[in-house]
């Protein structure tokens, strides 16, 4: 349907529905004119890549539920008929598996666009906030999908991930059966899993919805870190937006396909082409890419006086997400780009070199230099939200703000 | 005046206990009605009937362990040899992280029957096949997070914060192990 910015000369069935339901307005208001500031860079593409992606998963994920049993005796052969037999099986399936992947790196390079140009900061709060519960909904759907194949790592990840809750004091072992519907990871499990699955598109469905509405209250941030102070430093979304991101989307698809055509199983794990095993579990448990730096916390922390390793373990991943929810107010500093703050600059890349050290860590068994690298890295990625943040932001001695986005330009800085 | 300005603040106050009522007696209507739904998702009723497992003691020579499942779940059956017995009783009790004798774990001292969980996060240990790695303390040893225990099942070195558990069993004859 093509909409006219001239409202007048809308066809009239769009002049119909509008007068009833203005979707054509919203359409042309929040997609069309919707001004961005006219120096956002590819990272402003990411949310629009993400999108694309988590489509992908809504898309094949329905059809892949077409085929697919949630039975302990039937949902591994399932999955091997999906490739074998249904038409085009194998390619709905690889690209469920890798479209998880690529949702994940897509979120995962937002959030780090959002840490590094202080789009957390007022009024952008709410916004981060929905971000953050988007990044744990994701995970949850990533962990519930990743058991439905009912392969070793499947069971085995079910197992250890439900297990994590028996942590919890004096009511966790009724939790955990309460999860699990039985004594152990079993049918009960697997079907219900299965129900919450499906269940969490949706749910991610709806707060992405509530994350883009308040979006376009709070509008984009942009390198600077500076608000648009007047129109012309602003472009219309159509066609400005549409384009670049339409050609970073297209970017993004191409990596994609050369994973799902050419490496389907290059970012999954071997052991789950096995049926899960209840009497054996796999010599190295490890989790998707996505969840190595999580692992990683999980493991590296010691029997701590009275807490032992376990629930400290589960207390630091669940801190380890939860201190996102408090960046807004942990930064201190009344600067959003780091453009504007060199020390804030190199800390964050410290935060980076910490994650992929967590990443590496979390991939390999948890003993020798791999634990103690974990170790070092969990203080310093707690630290550099609980110390670094909040210190910083009174210390240091930010960089001259430029004077609008028009004057960054003109000057060359932007 | 006077009066009706009363009339005005007993009726307002009239208002507000009864929405607080209203409001209360719907929310205590909402949350005894969600605890069907909550409670459909624990253990249903033939899930806890499956809960006895027996076992023939008899093919099992010293020094020999076999697996069993119990419940979904693997349990070490282990006819110990002299010598692990006395390793485990040898232990100070007292010295352990979760301190318990072998005396009050295994009820006849050459069988030790354990659930075959590790306690960290639900691993299953090695140390039952011939080949196995049984850990620092020759008891089992979980691949996962590195827990090493002993031959009394108990934790010895890693991150696991207790024993691996000891099901209820009874023997039935001198040669069945009957579990749960």
């Amino acid at each position: 349907m093509k909409v006219k910015s001239n409202g007048g000369n809308r066809p009239r069935i769009v002049e119909w529905i509008d007068a009833r339901l203005p979707v054509f307005t919203y359409l042309q208001r929040e997609y069309g004119e919707f001004p961005m500031p006219r120096n956002v860079n590819y990272l402003w593409s990411l949310g629009a890549i993400a999108s694309v992606f988590f489509a992908i998963l809504m898309v094949t994920g329905i059809f892949l539920a077409m085929h697919y049993t949630a039975h302990k005796d039937l949902a591994f052969d399932s999955v091997e008929r999906i490739m074998r037999d249904v038409n085009w099986g194998w390619l709905l399936r690889y690209m469920h598996m890798n479209g998880a992947s690529f949702f994940f790196a897509a979120v995962y390079i937002h959030l780090l666009r959002g840490l590094y140009y202080g789009s957390y900061k007022a009024p952008r709060e709410l916004l981060w906030i929905f971000g953050v519960v988007l990044l744990l909904c994701m995970m949850a759907s990533a962990f519930l999908g990743y058991v439905l194949p009912w392969g070793q790592m499947s069971y085995w990840a079910a197992t250890v991930i439900t297990n994590l809750f028996s942590a919890i004091p004096l009511v966790g072992d009724m939790l955990v059966s309460w999860i699990l519907g039985g004594y152990s990871v079993d049918n009960p499990t697997l079907t219900r899993f299965y129900a919450l699955h499906y269940l969490m598109a949706f749910v991610i469905a709806a707060v992405i919805g509530l994350h883009v509405i308040a979006l376009h209250i709070v509008r984009s941030n942009n390198p600077l870190g500076i608000e648009p102070k007047s129109a012309d430093e602003t472009v219309p979304f159509h066609p400005y937006l549409t384009a670049k991101d339409g050609f970073a989307i297209v970017v993004a698809l191409i990596a994609f396909s050369l994973f799902t055509f050419f490496a389907p199983n290059m970012l999954g794990e071997t052991v789950n082409y096995v049926p899960a095993n209840p009497l054996q579990t796999p010599p190295h448990i490890v989790p998707e890419w996505y969840f190595w730096p999580f692992y990683a916390i999980l493991r590296a922390v010691p029997n701590l006086w009275i807490i032992d390793a376990k629930l400290g373990g589960v207390i630091a991943m669940g801190a380890s997400i939860l201190v996102l929810f408090f960046v807004p107010w942990l930064d201190t500093s009344p600067v959003r780009s780091a453009r504007f703050r060199p020390i804030y600059r190199g800390f964050f890349w410290v935060l980076i070199a910490a994650i992929v050290a967590l990443g590496w860590a979390g991939s390999r068994p948890p003993e020798g230099a791999a634990l103690w690298v974990a170790k070092a890295a969990t203080l310093y990625y707690f630290a550099h939200f609980l110390v670094v943040l909040p210190l910083l932001g009174r210390r240091e001695k930010t960089l001259p703000l430029p004077a609008s986005i028009s004057a960054a330009i003109k000057s060359g800085a932007a | 005046m006077q009066e009706s300005e009363t009339d005005k603040a007993g009726e307002d106050s009239r208002r507000e206990f009864l929405s607080l009522v209203t409001t209360a007696f719907g929310a205590a209507g909402v949350a005894t009605a969600l605890w069907p739904f909550i409670n459909s998702m624990n253990p249903a009723q033939d899930v806890l009937a499956a809960s006895t497992t027996d076992v023939d003691l008899d093919p099992i020579a010293a020094g020999q362990s076999i697996t069993v499942l119990w419940r979904g779940k693997p349990v070490f059956v282990r006819h110990r040899t002299p010598a692990e017995v006395a390793a485990a009783r040898a232990v100070p009790a007292a010295e352990l992280r979760d301190p318990v004798s072998d005396e009050a774990r295994a009820t006849k001292p050459e069988w030790i029957v354990l659930v075959g969980v590790c306690t960290h996060l639900g691993c299953v240990p090695l140390g039952q096949r011939p080949g196995d790695s049984r850990g620092d303390f020759g008891g089992w040893f979980c691949p996962c997070h590195g827990s090493h225990y002993d031959t009394s099942g108990r934790i010895r070195r890693g991150p696991a914060p207790a024993n691996l558990a000891v099901p209820h069993y009874s023997f039935r004859d001198s040669n069945v192990l009957r579990i749960g």
